[in-house]
């Protein structure tokens, strides 16, 4: 018997979401953007707004998170995913548009389009996968390195003296007036997996829903950039990035 | 037909919805502020949207939004924050998408000055940001113009999917014209085939520049827009000329040091001396095979620009030493005169 005439007989519990596409993905082993991109897809998939979505990707390890939903996608510059989000939305105002964007992007060169997108209430919904350093470029210092973390441009730990601390963007976000919903989550367990998943729903839905201006961190793992094996980087991220990074909801109106 | 006193930032505002165009993003900067103000009035009054961004950069990266988006979409600027959104201008140029993008030129380099100049030319004409790639630019040198060339230029951003730019002058810009507005051209062009809209029933649609695999890609896509640039030059050139039969010197001239000239042609013709202007209205594409006709048998060929010389170098090309080619520049936000060039026309004719 194949494998799809077993199927057939069975009561299916489990399937990949039909906005993932079917692709193998070029992340590195134990790197978080797979799973979060599941999750995405399968909020995507519950909402029923496969067709009404568009996604903005960055520069970074995601800049191909097009090629992994399926939906319709487009590239930003480094730092511009906000900015160019704004114009798609005020296109198409009846459409779910998403900025997926990593923490150099969102938080070093980026910045002032974070804020300001947040500031105006866009109505759109980020996703911030903070893994504290630049991975696509081979492991930089990050806006979000930890104090002593050490990369390839703070060779001897990240020292506050001199580049400062890292920024905690939920917090920063939350002392402005427009934003309905800060929330900053993590994907190391199935627990917190299913939480950032709620989260993100909620996210969308606050979009699908006219309310407004969503942003959701995720505290994600970079094996590689970090020189781990995968668990103990999932282990890093409660114990050292969570004290730093506090996990919770900063805001749900 | 009806005219109307128009200053020339407003009447571009006003163009550009006639054109269609609902979507404008930009931030403040002299001497362009009339037309994000005309917009944030107009704008709201005719079902468009006009915002405010937090700089040049997220202004450009709108547009870059909305015109992936599919709709008929500008920002406007002046020099210094010209300079901000080439970044963005590459992005459109290797995504191929469709925006109008003002520019009224003032004095630099740095923050320079409010005057209107002509320093920019280069930075429009020869790319600006990174890679290989071409924008239409049109070169106003009135009212008038600035209103017809609006409307255009979001034709031609839309058939050829290019940034046009429109590079006038703060005192273009400035000025109050009697001016008949523009009707809409009723050219409609189909955007169903790449735009971003949510699939709704169809495959995904994707606008990026990026193209890493396979390892022939990018450069696929540089013969693609190399092919639609040689297209563009060969069909979009625009020029204009005065007098050019029976001249002995012909001056070359864009924008508003042209107008200056078309007064430089008229007092050096009171004094008997023939003179005539060949007047590029495409920057890029250069007219430069029409400006190689005019230039022949010509005993000179006299340059006029608000700069120290940027489109004297694509005249020397074009005229290929078929005639000296001189220049005669305004630096720093300051204007040609017209005694200045005809004086400079006599010493070279002679």
């Amino acid at each position: 018997m194949s494998v799809e005439a077993v199927a057939a007989t069975e009561k299916v519990v489990y399937d990949r979401p039909s906005s993932l596409v079917d692709l193998p993905n070029h992340y590195c082993p134990g790197c978080g953007h797979g799973i979060i991109h599941k999750i995405l897809a399968q909020c995507i998939d519950e909402l029923g707004i496969r067709e009404t979505t568009i996604l903005v990707a960055p520069v970074g390890c995601s800049v191909l998170a097009y090629n992994y939903l399926a939906v319709d996608g487009c590239e930003a510059a480094h730092g511009r995913a906000p900015a160019v989000a704004t114009g798609i939305k005020r296109v198409h105002p009846d459409c779910t548009v998403i900025s997926y964007q990593g923490d150099g992007d969102l938080l070093a060169i980026g910045t002032a389009e974070t804020i300001h997108a947040a500031n105006r209430g866009e109505h759109i919904t980020v996703i911030f996968v903070n893994n504290a350093i630049y991975g696509m470029t081979g492991g930089q210092m990050a806006p979000t390195s930890l104090q002593a973390q050490k990369t390839k441009t703070s060779p001897y730990g990240r020292n506050p003296a001199e580049v400062g601390y890292p920024i905690r963007a939920c917090e920063l976000l939350a002392t402005l007036q427009a934003p309905v919903f800060i929330e900053r989550c993590a994907v190391t367990s199935v627990k917190t997996i299913l939480k950032a998943k709620r989260a993100i729903l909620k996210g969308l839905r606050n979009q699908v829903e006219g309310k407004g201006y969503s942003f959701i961190e995720i505290l994600s793992m970079c094996p590689t950039g970090w020189g781990m094996e995968p668990r103990e980087a999932a282990a890093w991220v409660e114990t050292d990035m969570a004290p730093v990074f506090p996990l919770g909801n900063f805001r749900d109106k | 037909m009806a005219t109307t006193l128009m200053k020339g930032n407003e009447a571009i505002g006003e163009s550009a919805i006639i054109a269609g165009c609902r979507f404008y993003f930009g931030y403040p900067i002299t001497p362009q502020n009339e037309l994000p103000a005309y917009m944030a009035a107009r704008l709201p009054k005719v079902g468009g949207t006009f915002l405010q961004a937090e700089s040049e950069v997220a202004a450009i990266n709108m547009v870059y939004g909305a015109a992936a988006a599919g709709a008929r979409v500008m920002t406007s600027s002046s020099s210094p924050g010209m300079s901000l959104k080439q970044e963005g201008i590459s992005y459109l140029a290797g995504a191929e998408l469709p925006a109008v993008v003002v520019n009224m030129m003032r004095g630099g380099p740095g923050l320079g000055n409010i005057a209107g100049a002509q320093g920019d030319y280069f930075q429009s004409v020869k790319g600006g940001g990174n890679g290989d790639y071409h924008s239409i630019v049109l070169a106003p040198g009135t009212v008038q113009e600035l209103a017809d060339l609006t409307v255009k230029a979001f034709d031609l951003a839309d058939q050829y999917r290019m940034v046009v730019i429109l590079l006038g002058d703060g005192f273009t810009g400035q000025m109050s014209e009697p001016i008949t507005l523009p009707s809409p051209t009723g050219r409609s062009f189909d955007k169903g085939s790449w735009s971003l809209t949510g699939t709704r029933g169809r495959q995904t649609h994707l606008v990026a520049s990026m193209r890493l695999n396979p390892d022939d890609a990018l450069a696929g896509l540089n013969a693609h827009l190399q092919e639609k640039y040689r297209l563009v030059e060969g069909r979009e050139t625009m020029w204009d000329s005065l007098q050019l039969e029976d001249a002995d010197t012909l001056l070359v001239a864009f924008g508003l040091s042209a107008r200056i000239c078309r007064s430089a042609v008229s007092a050096a013709r009171k004094e008997g001396v023939k003179v005539g202007l060949f007047r590029p209205i495409t920057l890029w594409p250069f007219p430069a095979p029409a400006l190689a006709a005019a230039a022949r048998g010509k005993k000179k060929v006299l340059v006029v620009e608000m700069n120290a010389g940027q489109m004297v170098q694509d005249v020397r090309l074009a005229v290929d030493g078929a005639a000296p080619v001189e220049f005669y520049g305004a630096l720093g936000g300051l204007t040609p005169q017209v005694e200045q060039v005809v004086e400079r026309i006599s010493s070279h004719v002679g």
